[in-house]
């Protein structure tokens, strides 16, 4: 699993760092930040949820 | 009945209590888009259905909120009314506005902000034991915490309140003539003004200073109006209303509100699906199609409006099984109660944290909290912008 993020389209809503605060992070202007890359157990299903609540669609995954 | 003086709100902005309107759930089920009227008269395509929500307010090209008809208004252009009001923008002017912003309400910021929350909630629970059962949720609770917290937040003097509160549900009350409604929101725009014009000559350390200090030179000033005039309004009313009628689902679910009182675990989960089954901005959000494109099967042509109802899309099964019950041990985060697509809620983490801090709160500190009304008397105010209540006597 590999976790990819679009700086650009990203719009600091913050869902994903509620919903997997050990995959994502936001920088100060709230832009997403990739702190885990390729997740594991736990942290890959939070990120998978992180994904789905992402309302940018800057977030995506390679499997 | 209806008049040109009181307008009655067209059906996808009615309510029925906690629910949206039964008629949505056929419409969810109907195949293509139901044709509804909005209150300019113009017609518009209803999209009800979870998937085809996100689909149209993800999709900023194909569906624009720049371009859709503003009110006239005596004495302001349509420039004006749109100035810096991020909800009636598209990227890329949205997109530098809104990261101007954004960075206030970072996770990390708003959980910082989290002590002084507390501190607002049970200094207002405090008064509330003091002077002692009963008490009314709205006026002594549900609206003064977060708009104290907007005030603070943003530059705003709390003493302003009665004046920016009556504005603000004037503003989103559907009933009021469209004109009325308009020149309220001009009214507010130039109390703003003056706000704005102080940060100007001396910025301080809030939310206006910042903006004038780090990006003077980014911001018109009508800009700067247009943005402070929606984190006002955006950052009290919504906030205030899913605390009254939140407290009310909970309370007549008491099991549920046990769960909230007793277990830390569930307060996040609780707040989203509270969100989603409430859904409180439940008016239709807007938008035109820029090109010629098609939804759910349906064809849809360049200047077509589309409304979209997120409280019916919030209670498609698509989304949750069981979608009209509240279960906040659910894992519900996925709904669309705080938008979808570029204009997702800007404000949503502080808004989360609010909740999470009064609801828990509340319950803690009167265990035995009830409504002193019986449920078939409860003020719902369904013909505004922002579902609530008008009040809410509680007793405990």
């Amino acid at each position: 699993m590999k976790i990819k993020a679009d700086r650009d389209v990203c719009i600091g809503a913050g869902n994903c760092v509620l919903a997997a605060e050990n995959v994502f992070d936001q920088d100060d202007d709230a832009i997403v930040v990739i702190l885990e890359e390729s997740p594991e157990g736990k942290d890959a299903d939070a990120a998978r949820n992180a994904v789905g609540s992402c309302p940018s669609g800057a977030l995506s995954i390679e499997e | 009945m209806a008049s040109a003086q009181t307008p009655v709100p067209p059906l996808h902005m009615r309510r029925d209590r906690f629910d949206p309107p039964a008629e949505m759930a056929g419409f969810r089920e109907r195949p293509g888009l139901a044709q509804v009227t909005t209150p300019l008269g113009r017609p518009a395509w209803l999209v009800t259905r979870y998937e085809d929500a996100r689909e149209v307010l993800g999709d900023a090209t194909r569906f624009s909120s720049a371009g859709l008809p503003v009110v006239p208004v005596p004495g302001a252009t349509p420039e004006e009314q749109r100035s810096g009001n991020l909800l009636m923008l598209d990227p890329p002017e949205h997109t530098r506005l809104r990261r101007l912003l954004t960075g206030e309400f970072t996770v990390k910021r708003i959980r910082r902000l989290q002590p002084r929350i507390a501190e607002i909630v049970d200094a207002h629970l405090d008064a509330m034991a003091q002077a002692g059962p009963p008490a009314d949720l709205v006026p002594d609770f549900a609206l003064p915490v977060p708009s104290l917290v907007i005030c603070e937040l943003l530059g705003v003097p709390y003493s302003d309140r009665a004046e920016f509160h009556g504005r603000a549900a004037k503003q989103l009350d559907l009933t009021r003539p469209m004109e009325e409604r308009g020149k309220v929101a001009m009214e507010s725009r130039a109390y703003m003004g003056d706000l704005v014009d102080r940060a100007l000559a001396e910025p301080g350390h809030d939310m206006l200073g910042m903006l004038v200090r780090e990006h003077g030179d980014d911001l018109t000033r009508t800009e700067l109006v247009g943005v402070a005039s929606l984190l006002l309004i955006a950052g009290h009313e919504t906030t205030a209303n899913m605390l009254a009628i939140g407290t009310l689902a909970l309370l007549r679910n008491p099991e549920q509100a046990a769960m909230v009182r007793d277990d830390p675990a569930v307060t996040a989960p609780a707040v989203e699906e509270l969100m989603r089954y409430l859904s409180v901005v439940h008016s239709g959000v807007p938008r035109v199609a820029t090109t010629t494109t098609e939804v759910a099967g349906q064809a849809v042509a360049p200047g077509d409006v589309l409304v979209v109802s997120l409280p019916a899309a919030d209670r498609d099964r698509a989304l949750v099984e069981d979608p009209d019950r509240l279960d906040v041990g659910r894992a519900a985060s996925h709904h669309v109660a705080f938008g979808h697509g570029v204009h997702h809620c800007l404000g949503a983490p502080l808004a989360r944290m609010e909740m999470a801090t009064a609801f828990p709160a509340l319950l803690r500190r009167f265990p035995t909290l009830a409504p002193a009304i019986p449920f078939d008397d409860v003020d719902f105010r369904s013909a505004s912008l922002v579902h609530g209540l008008r009040s809410l006597p509680i007793t405990w």
